[in-house]
């Protein structure tokens, strides 16, 4: 098995392209489409951030015109939240952690020289790509863009005279998704492959470190939730311009019969929370397997429990596919299923529960380093902890009755699935950025930037779940027409103004990323005196990741403070000290 | 650093402890049948989860500082895991997780297996852009037909349902913008939706409901204090989303009987 896994990575290896274009533009090496990915979700990441600055602004202050941006209107609102949404959940939060670490990082950390298809690889961003200006250009059509939520639901989405961005640009956003749904769907197929098939000797499944099982497992989510959810946006295409009635039945808006009927909107509620809790994991994995990585390494001591965190990952992968209806207790479904699917959703507790009780067990007797990427890992670490503790609340149908559409769901996902996984983002710029760019980042300013984030994010969704708690709807615009929602205001400017405060915080990453690439202080190989493989190699790493040489691999991943090694930690190359492990 | 670490977070952990306990912010007075045990259920789900929440995040900062590096700290424990620690909280959680899910199944059933019982109040809640109907059947106890081809929302009331004034059933339905129903009696609520989907929320009964175009969803609720309640839409619905608003007057049954008389006596 081992011999032929080798002979695979061998011809795979190509040489290095030469002109600008191949190497920078359309190359086939997976670091420089890992930075490719990682660009294009950065610049996302500040649409998306911008975006939802507006929003809390209006929210705040509905009658203010915008400099250079005039009126939000209700409507610009709902596209406001709309591109927030979408923007964040695929060209952010699928594409950074995946796309862009997981490209730049699996190869290294398995020992391969590329991916296993590299010129797939190139398709799939090149696809997201393009898909990425096609949602953005839904701002600059007639009717602006669709207001009806990242979700997506019929009829709304499907009616054109339903409101305004319900349009053209309704019509973008599905093939945007549609387009990221090819370019995940082929990613997908690689990371599997490239995890099953082009291991160096010596790695084992179980000597994987804990991010490649990460992005071998998120893969796999991808591989079976995007196909579907490619063909709910074929079918919603047709439904909005070629007259079918999937999810439409037969409906008046306002007054005027649309030509459809029987078509069913619980349908795309299925197919879509089908991709859409598996989503969530595909956000939140990679974030895991880092942390996991991050927490071992700067404990100075081997991950607690590597088994387990495997296995919970693979059972929150499975059963993460068994809990879609939890989204539609509401909705209209059978409360008998809304039964079963409750029962299921508590039970992938279990298994995040797990995760956290093996952090805190890495932590316990360690000797820990306070480096700006263990910050964000500790962070992260707390907000899953405080993100996760509203999902039994949520997952319990007699409780969704007052929590569902409400603020205490926006804070919810927000902490976990949003904040939390973006902490694994910045953990994973500031762990890998030396070997990436060949430069240390600035450590003083990542601290400013970790303070900033964490008691900032902190401030922003805390707050959400109290209205939540009050009945606070989702998705309003303003809080004038409910007489309830009065008193609620003074809490949503304390959660504009920490946004403000969170968002300037922002800067001094963006700030300290492109000046450490230019003027960091010079890395050496293995500046945090880590195990994995990528630590091995030259820095930034060489076209074929290792210079010409195959490493193999004798131990597992986190062999940290061995006792009678003569330091704290043991390459996993390191042929002198076999561990037991 | 490992100090600091332990001051925010357990600042940040005791702080939105504060406000949870102190219900600043706490779901609003309940005033059907099933909010009580809605909400002793929620208040148990806080204190289990607060208490995982608090250990957790103390625990979390309490390790980032005892365990820091500090120049002549011990070397770290070389252990990778103990496998019975393992089963012991896989097995707790479990427990925790679907027992809590267990305790609260009775509520769901009653709340939505059990359909509403035979002396209901009926009411058929339509949702349309952006606005709240509600038609009351009248002396004959059935609805007249509606026909989409009718709807015409500008003319408002039973225009706006479409209703079919050829029916002898619909000759007695009332149709209102404003909700009413007797104290003490269950209510039956029938939802339907126009155009896209919406969804009937009453924070005060504890009552959230999707209404789906093409389906006519029965549910029911037992107001148990008169009142003014504040009807919301809970679901996405366009641009007037946040506007889309009602009232339910909860009142006593006399009260209700004369009001439904008054507005059969007017439609005559």
């Amino acid at each position: 098995m081992a011999t032929r896994e080798f002979a695979a990575h061998e011809s795979h290896a190509h040489a290095a392209p030469q002109g600008f274009l191949r190497k920078w533009v359309f190359s086939l090496d997976h670091k420089v489409i890992g930075l490719q990915y990682y660009f294009l979700a950065l610049t996302a990441v500040f649409v998306g951030m911008f975006l939802s600055l507006l929003m809390r602004i209006h929210l705040i202050w509905p009658n203010v015109s915008l400099p250079l941006f005039g009126d939000i209107k209700p409507e610009t609102y709902l596209s406001l939240l709309t591109m927030h949404g979408t923007i964040m959940v695929f060209f952010v939060l699928t594409t950074a952690p995946q796309g862009g670490f997981g490209n730049y990082f699996l190869p290294i950390q398995i020992g391969a020289a590329d991916m296993a298809f590299p010129v797939l690889n190139m398709l799939s961003f090149w696809i997201t790509l393009v898909g990425y200006i096609v949602m953005l250009a839904a701002f600059f059509v007639v009717g602006g863009a669709p207001l009806h939520g990242w979700t997506g639901y019929p009829p709304l989405s499907a009616l054109p005279s339903a409101g305004p961005g319900e349009g053209l640009g309704a019509d973008l956003w599905v093939i945007s998704i549609a387009l990221f749904c090819i370019g995940a769907l082929m990613s997908a197929l690689n990371f599997i492959t490239t995890t099953l098939d082009m291991r160096v000797k010596g790695m084992s499944m179980m000597r994987l470190p804990l991010t490649c099982w990460a992005w071998f497992i998120t893969a796999i989510l991808g591989l079976l939730a995007f196909g579907v959810l490619f063909s709910a946006g074929i079918l919603l295409l047709l439904d909005r311009n070629v007259g079918t009635s999937f999810f439409v039945p037969l409906v008046t808006v306002n007054g005027q019969l649309t030509g459809h009927k029987g078509g069913s909107p619980l349908l795309w509620q299925h197919l879509f929370w089908f991709f859409g809790h598996p989503e969530v994991y595909i956000a939140i994995l990679p974030a895991m397997g880092l942390c996991s990585q991050l927490v071992s390494v700067f404990s100075r001591k081997p991950i607690f429990g590597y088994k387990a965190m495997v296995y919970a990952m693979l059972s929150i992968g499975l059963l993460g596919f068994m809990v879609w209806g939890h989204h539609m207790f509401m909705s209209g479904m059978s409360p008998y299923s809304a039964f079963a699917f409750s029962i299921m959703t508590m039970a992938i507790g279990v298994p995040s529960a797990i995760k956290t009780f093996n952090w805190l067990g890495t932590l316990w007797g360690g000797r820990i380093r306070f480096a700006s990427p263990m910050l964000f890992a500790i962070g992260f670490v707390s907000l899953f902890v405080s993100g996760g503790i509203s999902g039994p609340f949520l997952a319990q149908p007699t409780l969704d009755i007052p929590l569902h559409d409400t603020y205490f769901v926006t804070g919810h996902f927000h902490l976990i699935m949003g904040v939390a996984s973006i902490f694994g983002i910045f953990a994973a710029t500031y762990y890998w950025f030396p070997k990436m760019f060949g430069r240390m980042m600035d450590e003083s300013l990542a601290r400013w930037h970790f303070w900033f984030t964490f008691v900032g994010t902190y401030a922003i969704f805390m707050p959400m779940h109290y209205l939540g708690m009050a009945g606070h709807p989702r998705r309003y615009s303003q809080l004038t027409e409910l007489n309830y929602l009065h008193e609620l205001m003074p809490l949503q400017k304390f959660i504009t103004y920490a946004a403000f405060v969170t968002i300037a915080g922002q800067f001094i990453f963006l700030f300290n990323l492109f000046w450490s690439m230019k003027a960091g202080k010079k890395a050496s190989d293995n500046p945090w005196e880590a195990t994995t493989l990528e630590w091995t190699t030259a820095t930034p790493p060489p076209h074929d990741n290792f210079g010409g040489h195959t490493p193999v691999v004798y131990n597992g991943p986190y062999e940290y403070s061995v006792p009678g090694a003569p330091q704290d930690y043991v390459m996993q190359t390191d042929p002198t000290i076999v561990a037991a492990h | 650093m490992g100090l600091v670490l332990l001051i925010v977070i357990w600042l940040i952990t005791f702080g939105s402890t504060y406000f949870f306990i102190a219900k600043t912010w706490w779901l609003p007075t309940g005033a059907s049948a099933a909010a009580a045990g809605i909400d002793h259920h929620f208040a148990t789900t806080y204190l289990l989860m607060g208490i995982v929440f608090v250990a957790a995040q103390v625990a979390l900062g309490y390790f980032a500082w005892r365990y820091r590096d500090h120049g002549s700290s011990p070397p770290a424990k070389y252990s990778h895991g103990h496998n019975g620690l393992e089963i012991i909280w896989t097995v707790l959680t479990f427990i925790l997780f679907v027992g809590l899910n267990l305790m609260s199944s009775s509520i769901w059933a009653s709340e939505r297996f059990r359909p509403a019982g035979p002396g209901a109040t009926q009411v058929e809640v339509t949702g349309m852009q952006f606005a709240w109907y509600f038609r009351y059947p009248g002396t004959d106890g059935k609805f007249g037909a509606t026909k989409p081809e009718l709807i015409d929302p500008s003319a408002g009331g039973e225009a706006a349902l479409g209703l079919d004034t050829t029916d002898p059933s619909s000759k007695d339905d009332i149709v209102t913008g404003t909700m009413y129903a007797p104290v003490g009696r269950e209510v039956e609520v029938i939802l339907r939706a126009q155009d896209v989907i919406h969804s009937f929320f009453v924070p005060a009964m504890r009552f959230k409901q999707d209404a789906v175009p093409g389906l006519a969803i029965h549910m029911h609720f037992t107001p148990i204090a008169t009142g003014d309640y504040e009807i919301a839409c809970a679901e996405l619905c366009g641009l007037g989303h946040y506007k889309m608003h009602g009232m339910l007057k909860v009142v006593s049954q006399e009260e209700f009987d004369k009001w439904l008389a008054a507005r059969e006596a007017e439609k005559q």
